[in-house]
């Protein structure tokens, strides 16, 4: 395993393109902690974000998660291009010439999936713990360390949606064309959800959109912002009780995980059909 | 004698097209051998389905004595397969120490193999920024890294000027004088009869021929005349035994031999019949001939 990750982080290694999305991609999670400096103090208007309880032992947790979900953006293009580049350079054939099994070449790929997915998180771990402990009004410790499933989620979350990348980038063997068809494919799940919508109701809707890739993976972590206590109280002022269930459920989990490693079966199977 | 690649009975259909048929051979360890065939005649083909980058239809092959995977049997081979492929991002040092490290090989062995192939001052340079002659002879160096027991070279003088195949060919000769088994798929038959001493000839996926290079020139040759009566001569040769076809082409008569026959008892038999000669020649056919001759034929 070692030496497989060692393979593939030395060609991710002098790339310069890769390396500036990757730094890009970490600076961009530790920029979560500029959100505090926002603050308005416009005479009687004082508002500051950090101190509104955004940064909240546990809350913390869950919000930073469902923010940096949105920068894997970042890594998807070094992912995909990582994968796809191998076919245009035609380094790929030279790669099993020179004796990489075909099995090897996709754990290769995958374990580099697992490392990064471990790495923001990691990183994530750390940059919400130094911003809960600086603004959180709770800081005992059994309320620091609960609510961190949130952290298995986007965990889960980015490995699942790496996979897809990498099983794109294999697919299309072409990167702004497998970047194109994420898109296509975020729209026909969206397409999908409105016409189950019209010829059924939304409860089954959602029920069978759950399974859909690319939802299955956002449902994982949900929006943070109603649960917020702020945004409560001003509910509550105009009369809206919001009702949400924020938890994350086992059944999701399993569902991104399935994803997962079906994205990674049908890699390799593509992989070993396919003459190069 | 020990054998290095066993391919029976393989085939390879893509879609309608039989690209390679019912194709048998085997590659001992120590002899230089040629794949001959001209372009689309399959040797591409079969190469990659031995280097697992092409799915076989049917038909089995097996690298040394058939107990290692292909995957673990590559680690032993040096190949470079029509084009250089390499990162175009990394050094020349950079891309062979990935090979390194895919074929679990010592980074020391960079230094010597580029200075085989005559890279040395160039070892930092990107790889995007070499010549064609360059880029093929990184890809030499690179399939030496793991001093293999056979290398494996598909038409490795493709596309360079005449400097660049001189050099190619320089490298491949002092590979050969050191023992290394090679093989080599060529269409550029003086390449092949140049350096090899075995030789597989392929058309339409076929194998027309294989065994040795002096074998396959098998024939007696033939004798090239003129003289000013050619209707006379024709007559002669019709008659004698030890020639077979015989061409008449602008005066000039080629006749082919059945049997061996020296020029002087040519020479003499016809003076006796009163026909002299402003011309004789005979000549032993060059592979090329004789690869023209097995690939219209049949």
């Amino acid at each position: 395993m070692y030496r497989l990750l060692n393979i593939e982080l030395h060609k991710l290694k002098h790339s310069r393109s890769s390396k500036i999305l990757i730094i890009t991609y970490f600076v961009l999670l530790t920029s979560i902690a500029l959100v505090a400096a926002i603050k308005f103090d416009i005479g009687p208007i004082k508002f500051h974000l950090a101190e509104m309880g955004i940064f909240n032992f546990p809350y913390v947790w869950h919000f930073n998660s469902y923010i940096s979900a949105i920068f894997k953006l970042f890594l998807a293009i070094v992912i995909v291009s990582m994968m796809s580049n191998e076919y245009s350079n035609k380094t790929i054939k030279q790669n099993l010439i020179d004796g990489l099994s075909k099995k090897e070449f996709i754990l290769s790929k995958f374990y580099t999936v697992i490392l990064l997915s471990v790495v923001s998180t990691l990183f994530l771990f750390v940059v919400s713990l130094i911003l809960g402990l600086i603004f959180s009004s709770y800081t005992e410790f059994s309320i620091i360390f609960s609510d961190l499933e949130y952290l298995l989620a986007f965990f889960i979350k980015l490995v699942g949606f790496f996979s897809f990348c990498l099983f794109l980038g294999i697919l299309v063997k072409r990167s702004a064309f497998a970047l194109g068809f994420l898109f296509v494919w975020q729209f026909i799940e969206g397409i999908m959800f409105g016409i189950l919508r019209w010829k059924t109701n939304p409860d089954i809707a959602s029920d069978i959109m759950r399974f859909f890739p690319l939802n299955a993976m956002s449902n994982l972590i949900k929006e943070p912002f109603t649960r917020l206590s702020a945004v409560q109280s001003v509910a509550n002022q105009i009369g809206e009780k919001f009702n949400f269930d924020y938890a994350i459920h086992w059944y999701e989990i399993a569902i991104v995980m399935g994803w997962t490693a079906l994205f990674i079966f049908l890699s390799y199977l593509l992989l070993k059909k396919r003459d190069l | 004698m020990d054998s290095i690649l066993t391919i029976s009975n393989l085939t390879k259909k893509f879609g309608y097209l039989t690209a390679v048929k019912d194709l048998s051979f085997t590659i001992n360890k120590g002899n230089v051998y040629g794949i001959l065939g001209p372009n689309g005649s399959g040797k591409s083909t079969t190469l990659g389905i031995v280097l697992n980058v092409v799915n076989k239809t049917s038909g089995d092959f097996k690298w040394f004595d058939g107990n290692t995977t292909t995957h673990d049997a590559l680690k032993k081979v040096g190949a470079i397969i029509e084009r250089p492929n390499f990162y175009p991002y990394m050094t020349a040092t950079q891309n062979l120490k990935l090979v390194c490290k895919i074929k679990g090989v010592a980074i020391s062995k960079i230094e010597e193999k580029l200075d085989i192939v005559g890279l040395l001052e160039r070892k930092d340079s990107k790889f995007s920024t070499y010549s064609l002659g360059m880029k093929q002879r990184l890809a030499i160096a690179s399939a030496l890294l793991n001093d293999p027991e056979i290398l494996i070279l598909d038409e490795p003088t493709n596309g360079l000027d005449p400097q660049g195949i001189h050099q190619i060919r320089e490298i491949i000769k002092q590979i050969a004088s050191q023992g290394t088994t090679i093989l080599l798929a060529s269409h550029l038959l003086d390449e092949v009869e140049k350096v090899c001493s075995h030789v597989v000839v392929l058309r339409k996926g076929v194998n027309l021929y294989s065994g040795r290079v002096e074998d396959m020139i098998s024939s007696h040759g033939f004798f090239e005349l003129k003289c000013n009566h050619i209707e006379g001569l024709v007559k002669v040769l019709e008659n004698h035994p030890s020639f077979g076809t015989i061409k008449v082409k602008e005066q000039l008569v080629t006749a082919f031999l059945n049997e061996p026959l020296k020029s002087e008892t040519l020479n003499k038999l016809l003076f006796e019949k009163g026909i002299v000669l402003t011309h004789l020649v005979q000549r032993k056919e060059s592979l090329e001939e004789q690869f023209l001759t097995l690939t219209n034929n049949k």
